[in-house]
């Protein structure tokens, strides 16, 4: 199982770093929720793979069955899913601002903070 | 005493930053009278080490200190010798005078306070550096004081030249700081001491080692520029940019003496080579000429001052490098005079600036009876300095030329230069302490008086101890001479030398000093306007050079920061997916580090290929989505299979997490995207197109086979096992993902919340900020050149300010 679900990863790395090379910030936002998803994958797979039995301890065990799941990339993932969908929410809207106040969704166009004559920076002392 | 001294010598040592830390406070209560409260700090630690004299002047050494980083066998810890506590008792003694100084001279100055501090910092770093034991403290402080020296030279940094004095003098002394770093490290490897005192203990034959010459050349860089010998003497003259107490202080009697200090602490284990007596005396005797040279062509006090200070540390790092007894011992009688006409002429130069208002000799004149007390110093002082009997400076004059005087072609040439240095330095010394004082009145300077006591106090308390120490040498000797170079030497010596006329080669060598000197003395605008014709004629020395050095650094960065900032997103995204492909991919390459090709038919459900093929379907629509719609749906589409797929492999608490997730993903994606434009299909040409493909399928592929290759490697369970252990037994949950999360790792959780807390409140800030109006920002937005808006505060000004062109420039001085 493990050599398909590599493939499909591979797929969303490649899909999402197309995605983000692209000039136009929309684009680049769904690159980087594909991004989100190919690197939560890649934990979950690289954690071991085991069908269908989740990491809860049975009533009266003191401890996981050994056909459990690895509990560990679960709890790491859980948060990289959080953080993730907060890092898209701020993206879009910011996009979303971008869009709006710069009017332009091309990164070539945004060029506020690095200006294209920026002036040479003082010589002197 | 053997157990309060430590303690009370840490307290010496931390009494110059203590008062550095009280100094603006006091100085605002108090005004300049603050002086006379913070003089009491060095005058404290001055006393503390003078209760080491009698100790130290049996031969003895004291050293103490703290444990600081045991695992690495680093201490704070201190070794006085003679050496040591002579440079302690100058450093307190001449800084006492100086606060005093300084509380007369910054008289009402706004910013005595921090001056104050700036130069009891110093001080306690300098301090800190001549006591220090352990490598690491040494070079600690001896940037400390490089950096002190920085904040003092730039202290009027209105000024233009006194921030390039500054900053050069940093760079200088600062980069000379790194190499010495580096010597010290290698000394470290080499013989695996961290200790001064134990290195000099140990006797290693260290010449012998094969890393030697790089560990002398390194101790060198650091000791050359700290000392400003050729051809790292021009931030020297330079630093005179300071305020005249620094200039007395750290530019002549102390910080410039560091590097002769540390030659001649390290002298007994670097020294006694060929290269030590090669390289020392060459370029000693080379600053001491030009330096020489240099100050005749002045004409401002402090000037003429620093080119002699320049050739007086020449002088010194030449004797000290000559290879013979008598001349450390004479470099050490020179130190010591030195360090007191000097820093007395400084203070005179000082007193006579605060007074008249100028420091250009030629407009000086008959001051002696507006000023007979600064007259006396500044006259006893720079008789010591031409070396007449009597003066300390006599005395290591005669030793100089004791040393010299043999009849080796080596020791004739370094004779003649000392002598013809000495000449000229004692006709600027003659010039300097007499010119101002006599002749008529000048009128144009207008009515002048004696300035306040603290004006004086300082160059006369020096120029008397010039005096004094050369009438009854005896005692000088036994406590400061004598033990100060026996610890250079590393071997008991005694110095004898006395002002009763001893007939020989060296006392005629004197004279005829004396009448070289006079004669230039009386020739001096001759030889002035000889100087400046000589040195224009060589053209722009290193001080031009180090402008352009700047300069080019300033071009290359400029360069640099265009090349990789050219402001557009795709090269900088572009780059970083290159170069993360690289990683990917090259290490497999070279170490032929490949997964395994894994075996097919693999066991996959087929449910399960149902929901692998939903997922590559949804990635594909995406990629190739037309409209927003389609843009949203495949989204969905996609992050749904993901979950599936969670759910399919035992992890239900991540499945729903990602439905969640996704569900409010395309819900607010719906209300955003709407009022987005998405361009029907990729802009990008094909060629575009391809490269792009090329480097996301590079980055796609090195993931696979790292996965692959990682998914063959045997797990390490240790982590899980422990989770796995405890889960039940301690923290109580049978579900071990809730627990991991918050239990074992809460705090990193709600250090997640705070994240997405965070987000909320961005985001919400960004959809509040009333939205500027459209049209003016967008055509300004292509157009503007304006540099240092940040982008949120346009967002916000941005309507109400029509021209934010005008607004960078005040934000940023002109420099």
């Amino acid at each position: 199982m493990e050599t398909p679900l590599a493939i499909l990863i591979g797929l969303f790395f490649s899909a999402a770093i197309y995605l983000m090379l692209s000039k136009f910030t929309v684009r680049i936002l769904l690159g980087v929720v594909l991004l989100g998803n190919g690197v939560n994958l890649l934990l979950f797979t690289a954690g071991g793979l085991t069908r269908s039995v989740p990491a809860i301890i049975p009533a009266g065990a003191d401890t996981l069955s050994h056909t459990a799941a690895n509990p560990l990339p679960q709890a790491l993932i859980l948060t990289a899913i959080v953080i993730s969908f907060s890092f898209f929410a701020f993206l879009l809207v910011l996009t979303y601002r971008a869009f709006q106040d710069l009017g332009s969704d091309n990164s070539d166009e945004m060029r506020l903070a690095e200006p294209r004559d920026e002036p040479s920076p003082p010589m002197g002392y | 005493m053997a157990a309060t001294t430590p303690a009370l010598t840490f307290a010496a040592l931390m009494l110059p930053f203590l008062a550095a830390l009280l100094a603006p406070m006091l100085s605002r209560l108090m005004g300049h009278r603050a002086a006379l409260v913070l003089a009491l700090a060095p005058a404290l630690a001055c006393l503390h080490f003078l209760s080491f004299l009698p100790e130290i002047a049996a031969g003895e050494s004291a050293t103490g200190g703290y444990v600081w980083v045991p695992s690495f066998n680093l201490s704070f810890s201190w070794f006085l010798d003679g050496l040591s506590l002579t440079f302690a008792l100058l450093i307190t003694g001449i800084g006492t005078l100086i606060v005093l100084y300084s509380g007369a001279y910054m008289k009402g100055h706004p910013q005595q306070g921090r001056f104050l501090a700036f130069i009891l910092f110093f001080m306690g770093a300098m301090l800190g550096l001549v006591v220090s034991d352990s490598f690491l403290m040494l070079f600690v402080y001896w940037e400390l004081t490089s950096i002190a020296s920085f904040l003092l030279i730039g202290f009027d940094h209105d000024r233009a030249e006194a921030r390039r004095a500054a900053l050069q003098a940093l760079v200088v002394t600062g980069g000379g700081g790194l190499a010495l770093l580096a010597g010290l490290v290698l000394l470290w490897n080499v013989t695996g001491i961290t200790q001064l005192s134990l290195l000099l203990h140990s006797g290693l034959p260290l010449s012998a080692s094969p890393q030697y010459f790089a560990i002398l050349l390194l101790v060198l860089a650091g000791c050359f520029t700290k000392s400003a010998q050729f051809p790292f003497h021009f931030w020297l003259p330079n630093a005179m940019q300071a305020p005249t107490p620094v200039s007395a202080y750290l530019h002549s009697a102390t910080m410039v003496k560091a590097g002769v200090y540390l030659l001649m602490r390290l002298q007994p284990v670097l020294g006694d080579t060929p290269a030590w007596e090669i390289l020392l005396p060459f370029f000693g005797g080379i600053t001491l000429i030009s330096g020489a040279l240099l100050g005749l062509r002045q004409t401002d006090l402090k000037m003429m001052l620093a080119y002699t200070t320049m050739a007086s540390l020449g002088l010194m790092v030449m004797l000290t490098g000559f290879g013979s007894d008598h001349a450390i011992e004479a470099a050490v009688l020179y130190l010591i005079a030195h360090s007191l006409f000097k820093g007395a002429l400084f203070m005179v130069a000082g007193a006579i600036d605060h007074e008249t208002g100028t420091r250009e000799i030629s407009k000086l004149g008959g001051l002696r009876k507006a000023m007979p007390v600064t007259f006396a110093a500044a006259a006893l002082a720079a008789l010591s300095m031409a070396g007449l009997p009597l003066f300390f400076g006599f005395l290591a004059k005669e030793e100089i030329y004791l040393a010299l005087v043999d009849g080796n072609p080596r020791a004739i040439f370094f004779l003649c230069l000392a002598v013809i240095g000495n000449a000229l330095m004692g006709a600027l010394a003659l010039a300097i302490g007499f010119k101002p004082f006599l002749g008529p009145n000048r009128p144009d300077l207008g009515p002048v008086h004696e300035g306040p006591w603290g004006l004086w106090l300082g160059p006369v308390v020096l120029a008397l101890l010039g005096l004094l120490a050369g009438v009854f040498s005896g005692t000088a000797h036994q406590y400061f001479s004598t033990p100060m170079a026996s610890a250079v030497l590393h071997e008991n010596t005694v110095i004898d030398i006395s002002t009763v006329p001893h007939l020989g080669l060296p006392l005629l060598l004197s004279v005829l000093t004396l009448i070289l000197a006079g004669l230039v003395l009386l020739q001096l605008e001759t030889a002035r306007g000889l100087m400046r014709r000589l040195f224009d004629a060589l053209g722009p020395g290193p001080d031009r050079g180090f402008d352009h050095a700047v300069q080019g650094l300033i071009r290359l960065s400029v360069v640099l920061t265009r090349i990789l900032q050219p402001g557009r997103l795709e090269i900088y995204v572009t780059a970083t997916f290159i170069l993360l492909a690289l990683t990917l991919l090259v290490p497999p390459f070279l170490f032929n580090e490949f997964p395994a090709m894994p075996a097919f038919p693999q066991t996959v459900a087929l449910h399960e290929w149902v929901f692998l093929g939903i997922a590559v379907i949804g990635v594909a629509a995406v990629l190739r989505a037309a409209d927003r719609l389609t843009a949203i749906v495949a989204l969905g589409i996609q992050g749904f299979a993901i979950a599936v797929l969670f759910l399919l492999f035992g992890a239900p608490d991540l499945s729903f997490t990602q439905f969640m997730v996704e569900t409010l993903s395309v819900v607010i994606l719906a209300l955003v995207m709407t009022r987005l434009r998405l361009t029907p299909s990729d802009h990008r040409p094909l060629l575009q197109r391809l490269f792009d493909g090329t480097i996301a399928l590079a980055c796609g592929t090195g993931f696979t086979l790292l996965l692959l290759k990682s998914v063959e490697t045997p797990f390490d369970n240790a982590l899980t096992d422990f989770f796995n252990a405890y889960s039940k037994v301690i923290a109580h949950g049978a579900n071990v993902v809730n627990v991991i999360i918050v239990d074992f790792r809460g705090v990193d959780t709600l250090g997640e919340i705070a994240v997405v807390m965070i987000t909320g409140l961005a985001v919400l800030a960004l959809v509040r900020v009333r939205a500027g109006t459209k049209t003016e920002l967008g055509a300004g937005g292509a157009k503007r050149t304006a540099t240092a808006i940040p982008i949120g505060k346009t967002a916000a000004k941005a309507p109400t300010t029509k021209a934010p062109q005008a607004k960078p420039s005040t934000g940023r001085p002109d420099r």
